[in-house]
């Protein structure tokens, strides 16, 4: 597998789902794949359709009413697949914590792999996250 | 004989051949874009580990739709592209076209069309649907003066449909592109190539700012990696058949090699020129700029053909 695994650690398609954020997070997220920091450059595409990602970027406390539908966005991508938790949110909640509708386990909807700290983390957080999954798969 | 055959198909040119020069021609595609963007641009073998990871990843089949055809669309339409590589090929490096002469490869084109029709309608999602419809649409528009433009070198070479008699006029004749009718034939033609490899402008059936992906949207893991590879391999048997056509084709021997090279990445930069420098254009507007501009000119070049010019 080992060799699998440099290949994906070289070609990670990122698709970006938006678990009801405050927003921020998603425009970070597209600074990210802009020629300043070229993300291509080490094989990562924004890809449209959630059949040919790799990694869910999962932005936003997950509310009650998107919870189904993430679950049902990861179980629509080909495994393997990575997640990445964007930002304070998918993290700890944020100041969403105490909200009535914010789901309380969020690792009961999608299995995060990756966390991101940041209200919004700069590109460049986002960056070394992916470092890390990639330094994962490279064993 | 068999084995020649085989080989012709397997390694060299068809298979084996196209698709690592595919992935090679997409990565310049993608470094060269990226250098339009002052990006830096992707490492030389990306193109290789997006196609092997696709295929170790999971098959996603869907549960409404045709699972037949959306299986065998993405690997008819490897086999029919490497088909019309090994044709384009042969004909093009050792004269012998596998048998094939212009219309077949015309066939097997349009049929690679189809497959994405049906790839994209089998699955049943709106989206892909919707991309297969334009790409009917777009296959409409492109094909008459793609035609059109071809029947250019059939015309000046004596009214012959076989590629050795298209290369043999020309290394008497010169160059067709150096001429009048054959310059307009091969714009034509060069424009209808973009259509017909959905790029840029005319990427309207994938459009992935409002189809996502268009006919692929539905596709993953290995499928999706079949439709890649495709699409990798049409940067290559495109170009060769333009070179075959009009630009007096591919020397192995000698300087020949490399002004073959040159001709080869001369037409894959101004595809990719075409490509980065334009917007998409509208469905509507890309039927009629084929049928009200592009035929025109295209039956214009096919009158001056006649005539000799
Ligand atoms: S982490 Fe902060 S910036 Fe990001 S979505 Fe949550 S509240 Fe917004």
């Amino acid at each position: 597998m080992g060799w699998y695994n440099r290949r994906l650690a070289k070609s990670l398609w990122v698709f970006h789902v938006s678990a009801s954020p405050c927003n921020n997070c998603d425009i970070e997220i597209l600074d990210l794949l802009t020629p300043r920091y070229d993300v291509e450059r080490f094989g990562i595409k924004l890809v449209g359709s959630v059949r040919h990602a790799d990694v869910l970027l999962v932005t936003g406390v997950i509310n009650e009413k998107v919870a189904p539908r993430v679950r049902r966005l990861y179980e629509q991508a080909p495994k393997p697949v990575f997640v990445v938790g964007i930002g304070t949110c998918p993290t700890s909640g944020c100041c969403f914590k105490e909200s009535y509708n914010t789901v309380q386990r969020r690792e009961d909807v999608i299995p995060f792999d990756v966390y991101v700290e940041g209200c919004p983390p700069k590109p460049e957080a986002m960056i070394d996250a992916i470092v890390k999954l990639v330094g994962v798969l490279n064993g | 004989m068999t084995a020649q055959i085989l080989f012709d198909f397997f390694v060299f040119p068809g298979i084996v051949f196209t698709a690592v020069l595919g992935l090679l021609a997409g990565w310049v595609d993608r470094k060269v874009s990226a250098r339009f963007q002052y990006r830096v641009g992707p490492p030389l073998f990306q193109n290789f580990n997006d196609v092997f990871k696709l295929l170790g990843k999971e098959t996603i089949l869907v549960k409404t739709g045709n699972r037949w055809l959306f299986i065998a669309a993405p690997l008819a339409g490897f086999a029919v592209l490497s088909l019309a590589a090994t044709s384009v090929g042969t004909a093009l490096f050792f004269g012998r076209a596998a048998g094939m002469d212009l219309i077949v490869l015309m066939y097997l084109l349009m049929f690679y069309s189809v497959l994405i029709v049906l790839g994209g309608a089998s699955p049943g999602n709106v989206f892909s649907s919707l991309g297969a419809g334009r790409e009917v649409k777009l296959l409409l528009a492109d094909e008459l003066p793609f035609i059109l433009a071809c029947l250019v070198p059939v015309v000046r070479s004596g009214y012959k449909l076989d590629f050795g008699a298209i290369l043999a006029y020309q290394a008497g004749h010169g160059m067709l592109v150096a001429s009048v009718s054959g310059a307009v034939a091969f714009v034509v033609a060069l424009l209808a190539v973009q259509a017909k490899m959905a790029l840029p402008p005319f990427h309207i059936p994938e459009a992935e700012t409002e189809l996502v992906a268009g006919p692929f949207i539905e596709y993953g893991g290995p499928l999706l990696a079949f439709w890649k590879l495709n699409q990798f391999m049409m940067l290559v048997v495109f170009p060769f058949l333009l070179i075959l056509l009009f630009w007096g084709g591919f020397d192995l021997r000698g300087l020949g090699l490399l002004w073959g090279i040159l001709k080869y990445l001369l037409i894959l930069v101004l595809i990719i020129i075409i490509k980065n420098t334009n917007p998409r254009v509208r469905t509507d507007t890309a039927i009629a700029f084929f049928w009200k501009y592009l035929s025109p000119l295209a039956l214009a070049a096919v009158v001056l053909a006649v005539l000799g010019v």
